[in-house]
């Protein structure tokens, strides 16, 4: 990658799950399936765990996008793991558009310990998305 | 917070460095003040690698190390015991993935993956200066695996968890133990049939006071965690009570109106519903399958043994481990494929084998003797168009031993329609003696498969042979055998209730093919045999022996050690509003009153380290130890930075 590319690259930040999702992106790698390298990954345990302010904060350090690679119902801790997921996306979606961010620079999708390609069509699809967004 | 670092970046042989300029990832981040040494190593994970950097942490008095290389699932204990070796604390140690998430993934981009891959090393410095030494929790472990199937494989772990001082609860779904091999007739290598090693791992079992045998029951619900598993079955009574005088037992099934399908000889006949499979069958109670008997009661005119007024139990067993050894389904051909149920001279491997048990002298199907048999090869399995890419593995071999049982039986002659034999090692012996007694082979290309037809009442196989000039050969047969391989359990629902991941090809996950075998990214759940990918019965009973090693290992010691990830409460942050309590699903918080003030307080009994308390936190007074918002907005600093 060149600097220029380096710059101007679409980045996104993951919040994987470790018993989760975060299989799955190592499948991706493992299948060789390809996604764009600005895709940087943090697991942790829940998805629930996500702070907002970790989404604020990605955002305002120049991220172009969050996504959240829920549990979904594989979550291993809670069958509400679903709707306490959402329910941080809707918070944050508040708190972007206070901010003046859109709400479409955040996304969220459950991925289950198999799901490499899905993961890897909603990299795919989120960057091209986000990189229209920008150039438009 | 940690300034004097020892990071290693891995080539992984060339899995790594073949996409990634390992040394250009070394010189970004050797300057970075709090790092005093950076290597870059072949393999992070050799023994000598591992003794160097033993030696860096001791000899330059590291206080925290970072190691580049591939998923932490694979490696994570690794480098933690060379801190502890080196003697830092564990969770001083932060591996960074930039294999599977770098090298693998973008090898598309080697000059991106490469400066993904500095951002990665760099996060996981930023993680590493902000660990803290920690202790990790300690549980109590109950030392009883729950081992789910009882065919041989599991049958076989359970002496040996047993005979290794671990209670055994072994559960199986049917009424009578043995799974698949107990259809099976003589085996390969041993000659040995299939009940006879039934016979054998049942008489073992029963006898041993250190395992309970659950027939005709289901794991249903599951709670809890490894260590300390609460699974809840449901046994489905056999409705005979003890074992009826032979003669009133016989007299019952004869005095049955019901006949329904015969599951276990593959629907070649029919059964009563009351029923065993076989004579010698274990355990020796018959048993009555209540979805098809009709409570006419004539059977309790003959036998006194029988009570159809047993009810279904629920039992509640707590386990450290559970270890899986469901097993696997045969291939079931759809309608047409091969001619399977249009033309009524196809019939299935499993089939044959059963038909082959059934027939002591002559080989009849549907009246009429079978003189010459043509097997087709590889039916639901590498599937060019299907879901089955996989090979089944055992076969190839299971059709050439069969072939060779009848010739040896009733000196039938066989064709063998394949896309390249796999007798893999002792089992090319079978090929070779096939081939002695004049079997003859016809390689077919997959993407031109033989074709059955009938001219009359007589059965034809057509198929090019790729090795004879492509010839295009017409072979008349008395029957087809579809050689079909293993599918997963149709009825896989245990998955679900134990969260167990499923691979590409539905059976079950190990966390790594070489280097985590048996285990499932479940804590505490192993799996063994068929229900993993297809295996014949050596491979499978060499699965369930690691397995049930690995099990008695992680919970023999009654007590089991997990990453002391809790939720922690910053109490001067902390306005008791109880949003925290309600989001937590293990009720692992608790309102109490520190001067006065009421604050949250974190049972750490009951807190599973989730973190769903995080979010919900209006004065963000809570973190998670090893997640903590140094540490992650560290991370998404330097990700970007």
């Amino acid at each position: 990658m060149s600097e220029t590319t380096k710059n101007t690259a679409i980045k996104v930040l993951v919040f994987s799950t470790e018993k989760i999702s975060d299989p799955a992106i190592d499948l991706a790698g493992l299948l060789k399936l390809h996604y764009p390298p600005t895709v940087y990954v943090i697991p942790l345990p829940c998805s629930s765990a996500v702070k907002p302010k970790w989404i604020l904060r990605a955002f305002e350090k120049g991220y172009d996008g969050v996504f959240i690679a829920a549990d979904g119902t594989d979550c291993s801790f809670s069958e509400s793991c679903v709707e306490k997921t959402s329910d941080i996306i809707a918070q944050t979606h508040i708190l972007m558009k206070e901010k003046g961010i859109s709400p479409a620079k955040l996304k969220m999708a459950a991925i289950c310990s198999v799901c490499a390609e899905p993961f890897v069509k909603h990299m795919n699809n989120f960057v091209e998305e986000l990189t229209r967004n920008k150039i438009n | 917070m940690k300034k004097k670092i020892g990071v290693y970046i891995c080539h992984c042989g060339a899995n790594i460095a073949d996409h990634i300029d390992v040394e250009k990832v070394r010189e970004s981040i050797a300057s970075d003040e709090v790092v005093f040494l950076s290597r870059t190593t072949m393999f992070a994970c050799s023994d000598s690698s591992q003794k160097d950097m033993v030696d860096d942490i001791k000899k330059q008095e590291l206080d925290a190390i970072v190691v580049a290389s591939c998923s932490p699932k694979l490696h994570l204990q690794t480098f933690r015991n060379v801190a502890v070796r080196g003697g830092l604390n564990k969770y001083n140690y932060v591996q960074v993935n930039i294999r599977e998430q770098g090298s693998w993934a973008h090898s598309d981009t080697p000059a991106a993956a490469t400066e993904k891959a500095i951002q990665l090393v760099k996060a996981g410095i930023a993680r590493v200066i902000e660990s803290q030494e920690l202790t990790p929790l300690k549980i109590e472990a109950h030392n009883k695996v729950a081992i789910i199937g009882a065919g041989v494989s599991g049958l076989r772990a359970a002496v040996e968890l047993a005979d290794m001082g671990t209670h055994v609860d072994l559960i199986e779904r049917e009424h009578f133990i043995g799974g698949r091999v107990s259809q099976w007739g003589q085996l390969f290598v041993s000659e040995k049939n299939g009940e006879e090693i039934v016979k054998k791992l049942y008489e073992t079992v029963i006898d041993h006071p250190m395992i309970t045998l659950y027939t005709g029951t289901e794991l249903i619900a599951r709670s809890g965690s490894v260590g300390n598993y609460n699974l809840q079955l449901k046994i489905t009574p056999r409705f005979v009570t003890q074992e009826c005088k032979i003669g009133a037992f016989d007299k019952a099934i004869e005095i049955c109106p019901v006949s329904v399908d015969d599951e276990f000889n593959f629907s070649l006949n029919k059964r009563k519903a009351i029923y065993k499979n076989y004579e010698s069958e274990f355990p020796h109670i018959a048993a009555i399958d209540m979805l098809n008997c009709t409570k006419c009661g004539k059977c309790l005119e003959v036998c006194n043994s029988i009570n159809l007024n047993q009810e279904i139990l629920i039992e509640n067993i707590t386990v450290g481990s559970i270890l899986l050894s469901t097993g696997f389904d045969p291939y079931e051909p759809s309608e047409n494929e091969f001619s399977y149920k249009t033309i009524d001279t196809v019939i299935t491997l499993q089939q044959f084998k059963r038909l082959v048990e059934l027939s002591p002298n002559k080989l009849i199907y549907r009246d009429k003797e079978i003189k010459t048999i043509g097997f087709i090869y590889c039916v639901g399995s590498l599937q060019i168009k299907g879901d089955n890419k996989y090979c089944s593995r055992y076969c190839c071999t299971s059709a050439i031993h069969t072939a060779i049982q009848i010739h040896r039986k009733y000196n039938i002659k066989s064709y063998h329609m394949n896309r390249g034999i796999r007798t893999y090692g002792k089992q090319e012996l079978l090929y070779t003696e096939s081939s002695k007694n004049g079997d003859v082979y016809v390689e077919f290309d997959p993407k031109k498969e033989p074709i059955i037809s009938k001219n009359g009442k007589q059965t034809i196989i057509k198929v090019v042979d790729l090795l004879t000039a492509k010839e295009e050969l017409d072979i008349p047969v008395d029957l087809v055998v579809l050689v079909t391989g293993m599918v997963p359990r149709k009825d896989n629902s245990i998955a679900d209730i134990l969260k167990v991941p499923i691979g590409r090809d539905k059976f079950f996950n190990e966390i790594h093919p070489k280097l985590r075998p048996v285990e499932t990214v479940i804590d505490g759940v192993l799996i063994a045999g068929a229900c993993q990918s297809p295996k014949n019965i050596t491979e499978s009973l060499k699965s369930s022996l690691a397995a049930a090693s690995k099990a008695n290992s992680l919970i023999s010691k009654g007590e089991i050690e997990l990453e002391p990830t809790l939720a922690v409460i910053h109490i001067a942050q902390c306005d008791w509003c109880g949003k925290c309590a309600d989001a937590c699903p293990f009720g692992a918080i608790l309102k109490t009153s520190i001067d006065g003030k009421e604050v949250a307080m974190v049972n750490n009994a009951n807190c599973k380290g989730c973190g769903m308390c995080l979010p919900v936190c209006p004065t963000d007074a809570i973190d998670l130890i090893g997640y903590t918002n140094r540490e992650i907005e560290s991370m998404i600093d330097a990700l970007i930075d």
